[in-house]
């Protein structure tokens, strides 16, 4: 669908026209059209705001950022009032403070609810605007009854009595996400954030992607809660609780615990969790490397069929499947292209699919006594999780998906000063990963691990010799969508993993592989429009989707707030991971990872595609198109 | 992709596309077009919301919002809608009077749709017929001056055309659901 530009532009703007403002007192030359907020923040002057998010068009619902503009009778909101030439601004006069603390003090008279109970106490924007502005101690009536509250989930927890209107949430998923489930319905002190007829997300077509969550400044979207269950379990004696860590939770989760962003904590996290009492502490990125074999080899033989074997049934361009919010969104918006998603399961569900079958009976253990338990930067992860090809015997292969935030209340909550610990390593067999699982989390990481890998399986040379992640380059007219291509020069010989599987790599000699990197579904939406209408994007062989901005980095279940800043630092985090690996001696290709190719040795017999992988590693899609059914009348006045 | 369910009446996405070939996709098309869907079927159905919002490529809650913002979109209409003014002058004029006048006649509370389908009659704020208060809208026609006789001669009158209308287009096409004896 059609998603208007997140930035549009103010009259004037990139235009080289400049323009001299006054905010208190203090003189700045800034672009005509920039907004008072954008230009009081080029001069260091920080005005408070709320609904003002970096990731979003300005929307002035709040006012918090109200300022006094001199011959304008009434305070303007700085966020949406775009600068003139010899504008004179007041942010701090008396007018101006007393104003925004009642216009806070009305913003949390907006909630009903318990405020110490919310899982967000001590961490909502909102209390923190409060104390920075003075408000508080209003005497309201509560607001009107009727907000949606769903707490069916599977991912996201809505409760909109502590909804405040600010509608970041509606715009994150409409502009970012180009999903729109949240909306606006009502009017006047009716007005209310909803869903299509106040069904639950998951009778509407939400990708729990959590992108919602990430940027709702309240408690009133949040992430399904599992750690109860978790506790549970740790505290099971007779449950064996084993947790998969992704890197993506890492590289963030000290920004939970007063790090900057962009600090990775993986080894004292596995002391901690420890001391949580899981009995053993995995690494997801041993499962990436395991996807980078098998979703490598299916290219390959995708390839295969449509260059030699001629068969125009074959769908190109393979699509990656790791991401469960992108998988979803095309389940429902373009379930014709299903056969376009690669058939492997993602990272964490091969892990969780090896625990239940071949760990649990390798070491003596009853699977239904195994608690899978991943720490995931993503909501969708808990969809995915739950999904019904995803079990073996009736129970699922990851039993809870945690958040990164879920697991920082529990560290929290257990007075583990995660910071202060000595660092641990993962527990084998499991425990050795390679730096190319660990970029996964950041977007174009997929592609550069997967074709580090087929790229020396067809050349015999090293990937990065044909592509790094800088090659990957933006394209015009698409937002967060980036392109490469990598020409096979030469050829090799079939290595070993592949024999039997393809007769020779001569075919390949001289063939253009084209590959695309797009994050954030409103930008894969015009991938897949551009690939409908057979352009660019059609050509291609391979693309990497993520659902989220910036990768997993940025997903819907990592530490909030987050901005393109914030992102930008994770994503430093991944790749210094990843040179550190090569310059420390640890293997940066999935291929080279000795545990792994142990597994194909005695477990994987068959090879990467073969029947085991099929049956443990690989899965099927639902097609599930964006129909609601409702009943009832829309446009029915809601019930008093 | 909307993925209509077999049982879905292919008439509402059929007319939702000839309406948006003649008012185009375009966002601003969106208000003419929800109109026109309330004006022949006396009601938006949820299925005409999903079509237009699949055929407008905005989001369903989006065109939800548009519906539940107007109280004219919403809820059932009747064929033709009485609206009678409450405001200041006209209630100083004795309004309530016609109103209780009007519900008599119709058989329906204020808010309410007679039976067939053939008028709603609903209270509305100033009109700006404050000088010939008390005062109502029957459709697009403002009708003032008003007593307790006058109103219900006028909404008598209504259903009468209405009923009249109907009949030559039942023995010229056949009759409608309602027409038909249950």
């Amino acid at each position: 669908m059609p998603v208007p530009a997140r930035n549009a532009p103010s009259p004037g703007a990139g235009t080289s026209t400049t323009v001299s403002v006054t905010v208190d007192g203090t003189r700045i030359d800034v672009p005509a059209g920039v907004t008072i907020l954008d230009a009081a923040d080029s001069a260091g002057i920080r005005i408070p705001t709320l609904c003002h998010h970096p990731d979003l068009r300005d929307a002035g619902v709040c006012r918090v950022c109200v300022v006094e503009v001199a011959g304008q009778r009434g305070l303007q909101a700085a966020c949406t009032y775009p600068v003139t030439d010899g504008v004179a601004v007041r942010t701090g006069s008396l007018r101006v403070t007393q104003a925004r603390r009642d216009v806070v003090d009305l913003l949390l008279a907006e909630q009903a609810g318990d405020c110490p109970a919310c899982l967000r106490y001590g961490r909502c924007e909102l209390h923190d605007l409060a104390a920075e502005v003075g408000a508080g101690g209003l005497d309201c009536p509560a607001p009107e009854p009727g907000r949606l509250v769903d707490l069916l989930g599977p991912s996201v927890a809505v409760d909109l009595n502590a909804c405040i209107g600010c509608l970041r949430c509606v715009r994150a998923c409409a502009e970012v996400q180009g999903i729109g489930v949240l909306g606006v319905v009502g009017r006047g002190p009716s007005t209310q954030v909803s869903t299509y007829g106040g069904l639950p997300l998951s009778q509407v077509s939400c990708i729990d992607c959590g992108q919602c969550v990430s940027h709702c400044p309240t408690g009133a979207l949040q992430a399904v809660d599992g750690t109860a269950d978790v506790l549970a379990a740790l505290a099971d004696p007779t449950k064996h609780v084993v947790i998969q860590t992704a890197p993506a939770p890492r590289a963030a989760i000290g920004e939970e615990f007063g790090l900057p962003a962009g600090t990775a904590v993986t080894w004292q996290l596995n002391t901690a969790l420890r001391m949580l009492g899981f009995e053993r502490v995995f690494d997801t990125t041993f499962a990436a490397d395991l996807t980078v074999i098998e979703e490598g080899t299916e290219l390959l033989l995708r390839l295969y069929r449509a260059l030699v074997q001629g068969d125009t049934a074959v769908a190109l361009p393979q699509f990656t499947s790791c991401s469960p919010g992108w998988v979803k969104d095309l389940e429902l918006r373009y379930p014709e292209y299903l056969a376009n998603l690669s058939s492997c399961r993602s990272p964490q569900q091969m892990f969780g699919s090896l625990l239940k079958t071949w760990y649990a009976p390798a070491h003596g253990l009853d699977p239904a006594d195994v608690v899978s338990v991943s720490l995931m930067p993503c909501t969708a992860k808990k969809f995915e999780a739950a999904r019904p090809e995803l079990t073996h015997d009736g129970r699922p292969d990851v039993d809870v998906a945690l958040t990164t935030r879920e697991l920082a209340r529990m560290v929290r909550g257990r007075g583990i000063a995660l910071t202060d610990l000595a660092p641990s390593d993962f527990d084998d067999p499991f425990g050795t990963a390679t730096g190319s699982g660990v970029i996964f989390g950041v977007t174009g990481g997929v592609m550069e691990s997967a074709l580090r890998t087929v790229v020396e399986w067809v050349t015999g040379q090293p990937g990065e010799e044909y592509l790094t992640h800088a090659d990957l380059a933006p394209v015009r007219g698409f937002d967060g969508v980036r392109y490469a291509e990598v020409t096979f020069d030469r050829v090799g010989p079939v290595p070993p993993i592949l024999t039997g599987l393809l007769p020779d790599l001569e075919w390949l000699r001289g063939v253009t592989l084209r590959v695309a990197v797009a994050h954030g579904t409103a930008n894969a939406h015009r991938v897949m429009e551009d690939i409908r209408a057979g352009g660019l994007f059609a050509s291609c062989h391979f693309i990497e989707f993520m659902a989220c901005p910036g990768g997993c980095l940025g997903g819907g279940g990592q530490p909030v707030p987050v901005t393109p800043a914030v992102r930008a630092a994770r994503a430093r985090a991944f790749y210094a991971e990843d040179e550190h690996y090569g310059a420390t001696g640890r293997t940066r290709k999935s291929h080279e990872n000795l545990a792994l190719q142990r597994l194909y040795r005695d477990v994987l017999v068959d090879g990467p595609c073969g029947p085991t992988s099929r049956r443990l590693l690989h899965t099927t899609y639902t097609a599930r198109g964006t129909y609601l059914p409702v009943g009832g009348e829309p446009g029915a006045e809601p019930a008093p | 992709m909307l993925n209509l369910p077999p049982e879905a009446d292919p008439a509402v996405a059929a007319e939702v596309d000839s309406l948006v070939a003649e008012h185009g996709r375009d966002r601003g098309a969106l208000l003419p077009v929800l109109q026109e869907v309330q004006r022949r079927h006396g009601e938006i159905s949820d299925l005409a919301v999903q079509v237009v919002a699949d055929r407008f490529g905005v989001p369903p809650v989006d065109v939800l919002g548009v519906v539940t913002f107007y109280r004219f979109l919403a809820g059932r209409r009747g064929r033709h809608v009485v609206r009678l003014c409450r405001t200041l002058s006209c209630a100083m004029a004795g309004a309530d009077d016609i109103g209780a006048r009007l519900e008599r006649e119709l058989g329906v509370p204020m808010g309410g749709t007679t039976d067939d389908g053939a008028v709603t009659v609903e209270w509305v704020h100033c009109i700006g017929q404050c000088d010939r208060a008390p005062a109502m809208l029957v459709d697009d026609d403002a009708v003032g001056d008003l007593d307790g006789d006058r109103a219900a001669e006028t909404v008598a009158a209504v259903r009468a055309r209405d009923r009249t209308l109907r009949d030559e287009v039942a023995v010229r096409v056949g009759p409608t659901d309602d027409q038909r004896s249950p």
